[in-house]
């Protein structure tokens, strides 16, 4: 109805996303990957076989906000529940939406053995360094000296360890057949982003094992920053400890 | 034709020929032959197998693979089931059918691999957190398990509901000739107009157990007591053995309850009428026809391997109007017939001798 009243369209809401209004924060980077994963699922044309495990966390109401047939696991088990889908009906695409909480604390033994068997499933891993839902506590990928509501005075080695890279983890598994980590605070590097999500997802689509793109995100209300604050401080601080680049690639043959 | 059986892989073969081709498991003593015997029979019949890394791991694969609506099962024992506890709140919640076979040991914690029945709680209860409820068979023979294994996903389809087989580790390990029954034509298998296939053929469904408004999530939890009620009212199962002019009556169920089958022989040597009340549903219980057998004699004797769990809802059942003594041994012990006997003499004295 609008289309006929305007010249040219030059942008709408991907049809992968049912148009219910996001619950996020302003500011907050999982309405832009919710965006580009539902961008790519059009551009494939897979929605009619796709399935989404949404996690627990910010993101659980996911499976309404995809148009997508849909659950939500049990925090951080979205790896296994993805992984019983799959084995059910290997001929569909399916992939988990999972937060570091989620993803790097709780479900550590879910991911490390869904990639470890090179399940043929795609992970978009949202590392924003804080648990979100719960108000600002520490995440296993809370840098040192970061300050949450459990770590007062700053993340410190002696009392918490290192924050913990998952990329770099999985990809020393051979079944990791695909696994990126890109950041969405700028229209290049986001257009980057979409580059990754639609690489992940057609390593599954050729059936190629295990496959994951961590986004660096940003969490202003819990950090305590502007939209723009909190982008600039995800380029300057988290960058360092989670380098963006390619860990894993088979898609180039050879494989 | 009758062939003979080990239980653990008895019930593994009934599973398959009910139309389960789906299943997820990590080993644990005393069932790891179920999982093993399924490592090789699934791939015959074009089924999958997936060792799990854990029990945890293995009830959300059960999770995801029910959402796509495919019969699916898992078998494990009591530490393992323990594990499962938060997949299992999940799944009831979400109105996933599957089916879990239990085969109790000794407990608490580490506990040991004999065979015990002190999981009735935790199975009939709850276990897993919120308000939901689990269909629960109790066999006593291996064809028995056999029987219920094709009812057990007939029933978890039905309802949308778990089904628990609760076995032990002496029905698991014994072996039996068994009659099996045919292999099920998948075709017939139930069609599921709720389960995520890929939205191409209908608009997108939801499958979870979440609802963040109280008065929606209420309205989910009133539809699963309405299903619960049902079964109350349409499933309850259980076998009585000379319940008619019975000095005392033996509630007893599983493993117990065939021992108690030699005591009631043994019994009736010595000239004492001694009735079997087994319940074949230990959820929903029988508490019903217990109550009217309660008015026939003066005690209801409850035996189990297990200090005394059934014996809560047997008082329940009888509901004051006999005597609800109780005779148990837990920790992977088993009572013998004769203890059992030594038990029900010395409750009957006073009776007996009035004679």
């Amino acid at each position: 109805m609008v289309d006929k009243a305007v010249d040219k369209v030059i942008a709408r809401m991907p049809k992968s996303l049912s148009g219910k209004e996001f619950t996020y924060c302003p500011g907050c980077h999982h309405g832009i990957v919710h965006r580009l994963i539902a961008e790519v699922i059009d551009e494939l044309g897979i929605a009619g076989k796709t399935l989404l495990v949404a996690p627990v966390g910010c993101s659980v109401f996911a499976y309404e906000f995809f148009d997508l047939d849909g659950t939500v696991a049990a925090h951080g088990r979205a790896p296994a529940v993805a992984t019983g889908m799959k084995r059910a009906l290997p001929d569909r695409i399916v992939f988990t939406y999972q937060g570091d909480g989620d993803l790097a604390s709780i479900g550590t033994a879910e991911i490390v053995h869904a990639a470890n068997r090179g399940e043929n499933i795609t992970t978009i891993f949202i590392n924003n360094a804080v648990y979100g839902m719960t108000g600002g506590q520490m995440a296993p990928t809370t840098l040192l000296g970061q300050k949450t509501t459990t770590t007062p005075y700053g993340r410190t080695v002696k009392a918490n360890g290192y924050p913990i890279r998952m990329s770099e983890m999985l990809s020393t598994l051979e079944g990791s057949a695909y696994i990126e980590r890109v950041m969405v605070t700028t229209p290049q590097n986001t257009i980057k982003a979409k580059r990754a999500i639609k690489k992940a997802f057609e390593t599954q689509i050729k059936g190629l094992g295990f496959s994951m793109v961590e986004v660096l995100s940003t969490c202003p209300t819990n950090w305590g920053m502007t939209p723009i604050e909190a982008s600039k401080w995800l380029e300057e601080n988290m960058t360092k400890q989670f380098p963006l680049g390619v860990y894993v690639d088979k898609t180039k043959g050879g494989n | 034709m009758k062939m003979l059986f080990k239980g653990t892989e008895a019930i593994a073969e009934a599973a398959i020929r009910a139309g389960c081709r789906l299943y997820f498991g990590y080993p644990i003593t005393p069932q790891s032959e179920l999982t093993e015997y399924m490592s090789r029979r699934l791939p015959e019949v074009n089924g999958t197998f997936l060792q799990a890394e854990s029990e945890v791991a293995t009830v959300n694969m059960m999770y995801g693979a029910s959402c796509t609506g495919r019969r699916v099962m898992t078998s494990t024992s009591s530490p393992g089931f323990s594990l499962m506890m938060e997949g299992i709140s999940y799944m009831a919640g979400a109105q996933l059918p599957a089916v879990f076979v239990n085969v109790v040991r000794g407990g608490p914690g580490l506990g040991d691999i004999q065979p015990a029945q002190s999981d009735y709680f935790q199975a009939t209860k709850g276990g897993g957190h919120g308000d939901y409820r689990m269909i629960v068979l109790a066999p006593h023979t291996i064809q028995e398990a056999v029987d219920l294994m094709n009812l057990a996903f007939d029933l978890a389809d039905k309802y949308r509901m778990l089904v628990t087989i609760l076995a032990d580790g002496m029905l698991g390990q014994m072996m039996e000739p068994v009659e099996f029954h045919e292999m099920r034509d998948l075709r017939d298998m139930p069609q599921k107009e709720w389960a995520l296939t890929g939205a191409s053929d209908h608009k997108p469904r939801k499958v979870t157990s979440f609802d963040i408004d109280p008065y929606e999530l209420e309205k989910m939890n009133l539809r699963y007591q309405a299903t619960y009620k049902k079964v109350e009212e349409n499933e309850v199962r259980y076998e009585e053995i000379n319940t008619k002019d019975a000095d005392i009556i033996v509630a007893a169920y599983g493993t117990m309850a065939r021992i108690v089958k030699t005591t009631i022989r043994m019994a009736k040597e010595e000239g004492i009428k001694v009735g079997l009340f087994r319940p074949i549903t230990l959820w929903p219980f029988p508490y019903k026809r217990l109550n009217e057998l309660a008015d026939t004699v003066k005690n209801v004797l409850t035996v189990e391997m297990s200090y005394g769990q059934m014996l809560e809802d047997v008082k329940l059942g009888v509901n004051g109007k006999a005597n609800t003594p109780f005779y148990g041994r837990s920790a992977g012990v088993v009572p013998t017939p004769t203890e059992v006997l030594e038990a029900i003499k010395k409750i009957m004295v006073g009776d007996l001798n009035g004679r």
